[in-house]
């Protein structure tokens, strides 16, 4: 059955169709790989938050391996690299919201300030 | 039969089963799309209890403290099981995408009994904090700890609630290889509230006061 088409609404492209019905999920040894990986990342961050470097510097460093794990965990685990653009614009879209929802509230109440 | 067991070996590429065109406006699942809606929705959820807590941090007038209560070594093999977790839940994915039956209940079982363990030291936390004398109501720090990382136990135990269900389906042949989307969806939900304690670990336990 053919099911009408609505003005306006954002239809994925021919790019993005055969990125559908062509992207093949990762093999099992990548997912044990990637876990791996993700593993050796969470010791790395206990590891530092024990060592006595300046916490400015080790607190970025937690941000942003907290970040490469997140987006690991999104991207394989949740195929989102491999999934209909749409789906990733709208995960991103939440999270791009929220962060710069919650950044800004914070920054208002004065969090950041020493 | 439905439910024929098949085995494959491990290191055979894995590949989703084919493609379903759906029949919708954007030709994508609405139940996938609806999930991934709710999960951005709920970044706005998580990032509200994650705001309060750094918004209350360093603020209680009275302890007990993060410093002083928090076991970093115990919640970092609370995490690490919580990770392995989400390992456990792409196979089931890929073993019922192939058809193998018996892989797929094996490894739903062993995320759900994963996610119960994480449950069960966050219980265990829970309760030595509260002998230590942590509550909801003792300081800023007790009412923004216990209300992010008491929903996101929420969230997890919601989750093992789904697993269950799905294993069970499974058991009784009701989940076959053409609606593996059942299992990718509900292991959308798991991998989030996987990576929503990876902010909370790091944010929470591991960048101190």
């Amino acid at each position: 059955m053919t099911q009408p088409t609505l003005e306006g609404v954002d239809h994925p492209s021919q790019d993005e169709e055969a990125e559908v019905e062509h992207g093949a999920h990762p093999t099992e040894a990548k997912y044990v790989r990637v876990a791996l990986v993700l593993a050796v990342l969470t010791a790395v961050e206990v590891a530092l938050s024990y060592t006595k470097f300046p916490e400015a510097a080790t607190n970025a460093a937690l941000l942003i391996l907290a970040a490469i794990k997140f987006a690991m965990v999104a991207a394989y685990f949740m195929h989102l690299k491999f999934d209909n653009k749409l789906l990733r614009r709208l995960f991103v879209t939440g999270f791009v919201l929220a962060a710069s929802v919650y950044v800004a509230y914070l920054l208002t109440l004065g969090v950041f300030l020493p | 039969m439905a439910t024929k067991e098949k085995s494959l070996a491990h290191e055979e590429p894995v590949t989703p089963a084919p493609e379903h065109h759906h029949a919708t406006n954007t030709g994508l699942s609405n139940e996938k799309l609806a999930m991934w809606a709710f999960l951005g929705s709920e970044c706005l959820l998580f990032g509200a209890l994650i705001s309060t807590y750094f918004l209350y941090r360093g603020r209680s007038l009275e302890g007990p403290t993060p410093e002083e209560i928090y076991d970093i070594p115990y919640t970092s093999v609370s995490s690490f099981v919580l990770l392995m977790s989400s390992l456990t839940m792409v196979l089931a994915l890929a073993a019922i995408q192939r058809g193998d039956y018996r892989r797929l209940r094996v490894w739903l079982l062993a995320t759900a009994l994963l996610g119960a363990s994480f449950i069960a030291g966050q219980v265990y936390e829970f309760t030595s904090f509260i002998r230590e004398g942590l509550t909801i109501k003792t300081n800023l720090f007790g009412s923004s700890f216990f209300v992010l990382t008491g929903f996101h136990g929420v969230h997890v135990t919601l989750g093992i609630v789904m697993l269950l269900s799905l294993w069970n389906l499974s058991l009784r042949g009701s989940l076959t290889q053409d609606r593996s989307e059942v299992v990718e969806i509900a292991g959308l939900y798991w991998h989030f509230v996987d990576v929503v304690w990876i902010v909370i670990f790091t944010v929470v336990y591991l960048i101190p006061t």
